[in-house]
């Protein structure tokens, strides 16, 4: 037998209550682990390399629209070979199904985005038809739509000239991805921008929500960006220029203060962590006075014996912490496989390291007190059950 | 037996329990010769389980002076009382007090871990300490699946394994049957005559008196008599 053994078998003298504390430390740290990545996402700066297209969109938020005249000034900016544009509609499916679908030049969105595979004649449907709707595969799969069917959808922001937020669309192309990658995303709805403009009720015309650039091969992305923010500098209409993958977190940071929001689940999480952990500890130490009595009379000094109760903290937190990180990386690398990687939930260098930061401090706060009071335990009075 | 292994002189204990101040042991002076056995036997209150607690290092006297092996330990410190214990004095319990989540080999090798010995010598040691009190065959069993008698007597091998000169035991066969506390008790007396540990025993039950060499009796914090 070691010290190092007698804290474990320590640890496991009362089995259920040990597993469900170690159960909420896990949880804890999985939790802990999911969400500062999440944090880290948010809060990681631009990285243009590698993009072969960039977003343009009002600099105040992608909900104040662009005029479409920017079009021929962006196509003009070198390293820039086509320019897509896109206008949030905001469909409903049903009651309350909310859709991913947005307006757009058919054959602009074509050339932008060749890993959407669709046969040519569909493409040419969409174009030709004013109500036509294209949509992924999974989405067709998903609510059994075929093409030649109408498609009954709403709009939560867009009325039809006669205020009827109902639309119709007809369904004349269903497409999908280059790959599994793109095979995942095929959850979006498209309808053409012609008729979005000319049917909707607030005369929405010549403006959208964002441009979509795609860059030369080699093109100089961070440069283009650049350029292009500078062209509309001091302009009523000030452009913020990003990747793809930025653009998408930027979608959802409009929900709020990511870092703010994170950082009070965490506290709370914590909090009640140090309740749980440092309940089980005091209780722990309270069941067993007369054992650390004798412990100290066996000749263990007052350190030792309140490092047994400090290391049994440490091990408790230390174990479900790294299960917990562990966990989270696990489950970080699936979401980011089942995103088809446009969602990087990677816990990196710095998360593990705030994890083990996290860990010594629980461990402490926890242990602390109840190493304390082991540590000014009187053998004689502990002894006499006093 | 003439070389003292205890000698305490003239020593007070007064407790504080908040306001209140009691006096539990006045002036008591007594030596204890190395090689003995003794008893000590009184009414409730009377001091003894006080006058063996520090005897044993457990605590310290509010006045007078104790030493043990020739070594004053009322001027200890807490930590060097730790270690003067962990290296020259064994306990015994009524209750045994031995660690559930350990087994009696497990339990008889905690004193150990204070040493330098290695692992081996530690398990050699406990085997050794286990066989002395006949409970070799049952060095894997937790203490739930000892007779109350097994557990004191392994408590009597933690309390030998260091190889301690001193042993005080504080009535180690409160707790058990007659017959396993004879049992026990003639452990303790091969150990006081065939290994020549100093003992001193706290009891309230006479026959258990009858094996120590001589028996000291007290009576409200002060000793009445030295009996042959």
């Amino acid at each position: 037998m070691t010290r190092t053994g007698f804290v474990v078998a320590n640890l496991f003298r009362k089995r259920t209550r040990t597993i469900l504390t170690l159960l909420s430390v896990i949880m804890a740290f999985l939790l802990f682990g999911l969400l500062q990545s999440v944090n880290t996402v948010f809060s990681s700066g631009a990285d243009f390399v590698g993009a072969t297209r960039l977003f343009v969109q009002a600099r105040v938020s992608f909900t104040t629209p662009l005029p479409l005249s920017m079009v021929p000034k962006l196509e003009a900016v070198p390293g820039v070979v086509r320019v897509a544009y896109q206008q949030w509609f905001g469909g409903v499916w049903q009651t309350n199904t909310p859709l991913i679908m947005f307006a757009l030049d058919p054959q602009r969105y074509h050339d932008v985005y060749p890993e959407w595979k669709m046969p040519e004649a569909q493409w040419q449907a969409f174009e030709q038809t004013r109500t036509g709707l294209i949509v992924g595969r999974q989405l067709a799969n998903q609510y059994g739509w075929k093409l030649g069917h109408k498609i009954p959808i709403s709009s939560n922001i867009w009325p039809q000239k006669n205020g009827s937020k109902a639309w119709e669309f007809d369904l004349v192309g269903i497409f999908d991805g280059k790959d599994e990658d793109w095979q995942k995303r095929t959850n979006l709805a498209f309808i053409q921008q012609d008729y979005f403009e000319e049917a909707n009720q607030f005369g929405l015309k010549g403006r959208t929500n964002f441009f979509i650039l795609k860059l030369a091969p080699g093109a100089n992305a961070e440069a283009v960006s650049k350029t292009v923010d500078a062209m509309f500098e001091n302009s009523p209409d000030e452009t913020k220029t990003q990747t793809e993958k930025d653009f998408n977190i930027s979608f959802v940071k409009q929900i709020g203060d990511i870092g703010l929001i994170v950082r009070w689940i965490l506290f709370a999480v914590f909090f009640t962590l140090l309740l749980v952990v440092g309940n089980t500890m005091a209780q722990s130490v309270r069941e067993r006075i007369p054992e650390l009595a004798v412990l100290k009379t066996l000749g263990f000094s007052d350190g030792a014996v309140s490092g047994f109760v400090l290391a049994e903290a440490f091990a408790l937190v230390l174990a479900g912490g790294l299960i917990g990180l562990a966990l989270a990386s696990l489950a970080g690398a699936m979401v980011e496989k089942g995103t088809g990687g446009q969602f990087l939930l990677k816990l990196d260098a710095s998360v593990w390291l705030l994890g083990v930061l996290a860990i010594v401090l629980m461990s402490l706060a926890v242990g602390l007190l109840p190493a304390l009071r082991a540590r000014r335990l009187e053998i004689v009075d502990a002894l006499a059950g006093r | 037996m003439s070389e003292p292994m205890v000698q305490v002189h003239d020593v007070t204990k007064v407790y504080e329990r908040g306001k209140q101040k009691i006096e539990v042991l006045h002036g008591l002076t007594l030596d204890i010769p190395k090689g003995d056995f003794v008893a000590l036997m009184g009414p409730s209150g009377s001091g003894k389980t006080t006058l063996l607690n520090l005897i044993g290092g457990l605590d310290k006297p509010t006045s007078g002076e104790i030493t043990v092996g020739g070594r004053r330990i009322d001027q200890l410190g807490s930590g060097q009382l730790a270690n003067w214990r962990a290296h020259n004095v064994g306990f015994v319990f009524q209750f045994y007090n031995l660690m559930p989540v350990l087994t009696a080999e497990g339990n008889v090798e905690l004193p150990l871990l204070l040493t330098k010995l290695s692992g081996a010598q530690r398990r050699k040691n406990v085997a050794v300490a286990l066989e002395v009190v006949g409970l070799a065959d049952r060095a894997k069993h937790k203490p739930r699946e000892l007779s109350g008698g097994q557990e004191q007597r392994v408590a009597i091998a933690r309390a030998l394994v260091s190889d301690p000169q001193l042993l005080v035991c504080d009535e180690p066969t409160g707790d058990l049957d007659r017959k396993t506390a004879d049992e026990i008790l003639g452990l303790l007396q091969v150990l006081n005559r065939e290994h020549g540990k100093t003992i001193v025993i706290v009891t309230h039950d006479p026959k258990a008196a009858e094996f120590a060499r001589r028996t000291l009796h007290l009576e409200k914090g002060q000793l009445l008599e030295q009996a042959a």
